[in-house]
């Protein structure tokens, strides 16, 4: 374990039920101040990793330490600082939402109990704080959930698909509520499968799938690593592909309807410029064609294969500079290899 | 969701060790949650209404109850009421009731998710565990209060509060009758506190309220039948259903302690395994549900 203490750290999470392995060799760190995307297909372990973390579950190998504490070994204790919900948060439905509440800040202990009304206010709940919580929508329910969180003053929040179930408008100003208690200081862990959320709300990620992590590092980088791809249109696609075909440090050129895309460094990129247009073809367009998360996510879930178990060590490390074709293909190849 | 209230503020400075919940504060809000639940009121009035149709009974019938203790005492003073209630119940009724609740207050939760809910607060399982615990005892005192003092007070108003007739048939004044009711109603206690355990062992380990409240039914109703089978006599101490009837030796002069004593620790042979393997469940579990 390192020196730096960090809002969570994982290494090596086993959970297996009978002879399936929820989760296996999972290596995690959140850093303080990330909002950190936990992103997979459903039934990839995401939740049951969660439940680990917040030691619900006893991981079967590993352990998992919330600023440096283990909450298997040091149960409630660990847990100071730190709130959230996994699956959907449940509350008694026979109580109304505040009295839910102020159950939940009794089991807080400390000052939470003042913090009730700003909790309600927070996730508009005071006009309806009176209600028993089974007349609740799901999203309500949701927004009661975080509300519960909040009375915990956390450090760290872990929200398990927090916007699942939600209409637009809800998933919106659950987004922005996230956003906001980033700004706030708080380090966020999002599980979820959705990759426009984990993509607009997110600087760092681990992708999952069948219980590993399949990659771990920065969004950023990982978009980025199928940006070494360009594509190209131009005046005379033809001749360009010939120039393409003669320029060293030129690959997997492609010719389709909407021009030409092939993958380079950036400086190749920019000598293949100049030839072009020595050579009497006019750019009308060059532009990095960076996949989406959605494209990334697809291809290291779906197309890669079965990563073999002693790849768990680096998948951690797997780095984003990988180039081909497909910067997710070329990651989920380091997986393997 | 407003979108310009401030959340709480969070630092990312760690704070200060806050106040740690005290048991006896979840154990307040377990019955607070009981008091909103209607399973609670399911129990609690069984526990009203049974000495009432009784006392109904006796008013609109003749006969006399002769096939119990105290039973042809009955119409001759209210205090003949409460033991005679305690005889019939013995067999499933107050077992029922205070499984009802014993049987529910883990697996409830877990059914429902709020076991995660409450796990992921600042309060350690067995705090959670134990305050449930006293939870279900508090109920099966209640309802057995309940019992026998709606039976006293209807007994006493419709027949009067004259003094009683002891297992040893010498005449106790109704003061000391009223308090030898009490010593009673503890020393029954002990067997129903045991029953609870075992509903609150099997709800911990089941995960499932309707089988741990037929279970721990169930259980009784299989130790009183292996106490009417003749060739097992010999077991019929170490039965917890006998343990029922102990609270008959303070009823007699002078007071026989003997079935007490031996109730107090058969009792607690059931009870406390049942408590500490439950206990060690649930400090142990994954808490999967919800």
């Amino acid at each position: 374990m390192s020196a730096v203490v960090h809002p969570i750290e994982a290494r090596g999470l086993v959970k297996r039920y009978d002879h399936i392995t929820a989760v296996d060799h999972v290596d995690l760190t959140v850093e303080a101040g990330t909002v950190y995307g936990y992103l997979g297909p459903n039934g990839a372990g995401k939740t049951t990793s969660l439940r680990m973390l917040l030691g619900l579950i006893r991981p079967d190998e590993g352990s998992a330490r919330l600023f440096g504490r283990d909450p298997i070994e040091e149960g409630a204790a660990a847990l100071e600082g730190v709130a959230g919900f996994v699956e959907a948060p449940r509350f008694y439905p026979y109580l109304s939402a505040r009295r839910n509440l102020e159950l939940m800040a009794t089991l807080d202990g400390g000052d939470a109990g003042d913090r009730i009304d700003d909790a309600l206010a927070t996730v508009d709940l005071t006009e309806r704080e009176d209600d028993k919580v089974k007349g609740y929508s799901h999203g309500m329910r949701q927004r009661l959930g975080i509300a519960a969180a909040l009375l915990r003053d956390p450090r760290l929040l872990l929200l398990d698909e927090p916007t699942t179930g939600l209409d637009p408008a809800g998933m919106r100003d659950m987004r922005q509520l996230v956003r906001r208690l980033a700004a706030d200081g708080i380090t966020v862990m999002l599980s979820s499968h959705l990759m426009t959320e984990v993509e607009e709300l997110c600087d760092r990620l681990a992708i999952v799938r069948s219980g590993r992590v399949i990659y771990e590092g920065g969004l950023t980088e990982l978009l980025r690593s199928t940006g070494q791809r360009y594509r190209l249109r131009t005046t005379d696609d033809r001749r360009a592909a010939e120039v393409l075909a003669h320029q060293g440090g030129v690959g997997e050129v492609e010719q389709g309807e909407d021009g030409l895309s092939f993958a380079a460094d950036e400086g190749i990129v920019a000598e293949l410029s100049i030839a072009l247009v020595e050579s009497g073809v006019g750019l009308t367009a060059l532009v990095p064609a960076a996949a989406s998360l959605e494209d990334l996510f697809f291809e290291l879930t779906e197309d890669a294969a079965e990563p073999s178990p002693s790849g768990s060590g680096s998948v951690g490390r797997t780095r984003p500079e990988a180039r081909s074709s497909g910067g997710a293909a070329a990651l989920g190849e380091q997986v393997r290899s | 969701m407003s979108a310009t209230a401030s959340a709480p503020r969070a630092t990312a400075a760690p704070r200060a060790h806050s106040r740690r919940p005290s048991i006896a504060g979840i154990y307040v809000w377990e019955l607070r949650k009981l008091r909103a639940q209607k399973r609670t009121y399911l129990g609690l009035g069984s526990a009203v209404v049974i000495p009432v149709i009784f006392v109904v009974s006796l008013m609109l019938q003749s006969g006399d109850v002769n096939d119990v203790p105290f039973g042809r005492y009955v119409r001759q003073t209210g205090l003949a009421i409460p033991p005679v209630l305690l005889l019939f119940s013995s067999i499933w009724l107050l077992p029922l009731i205070v499984s009802l609740v014993a049987g529910d207050i883990v697996a409830n939760e877990d059914g429902n998710g709020t076991l995660k809910t409450i796990l992921t607060r600042s309060v350690d399982r067995q705090q959670i565990w134990l305050a449930k615990m006293l939870a279900a005892f508090t109920y099966a005192v209640l309802a057995l209060v309940l019992f026998a003092g709606v039976g006293l007070l209807l007994g006493g108003l419709r027949y009067g509060f004259h003094p009683l007739t002891s297992l040893s048939g010498t005449r106790i004044g109704a003061g000391r009758a009223l308090a030898l009711m009490g010593a009673s109603l503890l020393a029954y206690l002990i067997p129903l506190c045991a029953l609870a355990a075992i509903a609150l062992l099997l709800s911990t380990v089941t995960r499932n309220s309707a089988a741990a409240v037929v279970g721990a039914l169930m259980a009784s109703l299989i130790m009183q039948l292996l106490g009417v089978i003749s060739g097992l006599g010999f077991l019929k101490p170490y039965l917890l259903s006998t343990q029922f009837d102990a609270w008959q030796g303070l009823l007699r002069e002078p007071a026989d302690w003997a079935p007490i004593v031996r109730s107090a620790w058969v009792s607690a042979c059931y009870g406390i395994p049942a408590l500490l393997i439950g206990l060690t469940n649930f400090v142990r579990r994954d808490v999967t549900g919800g």
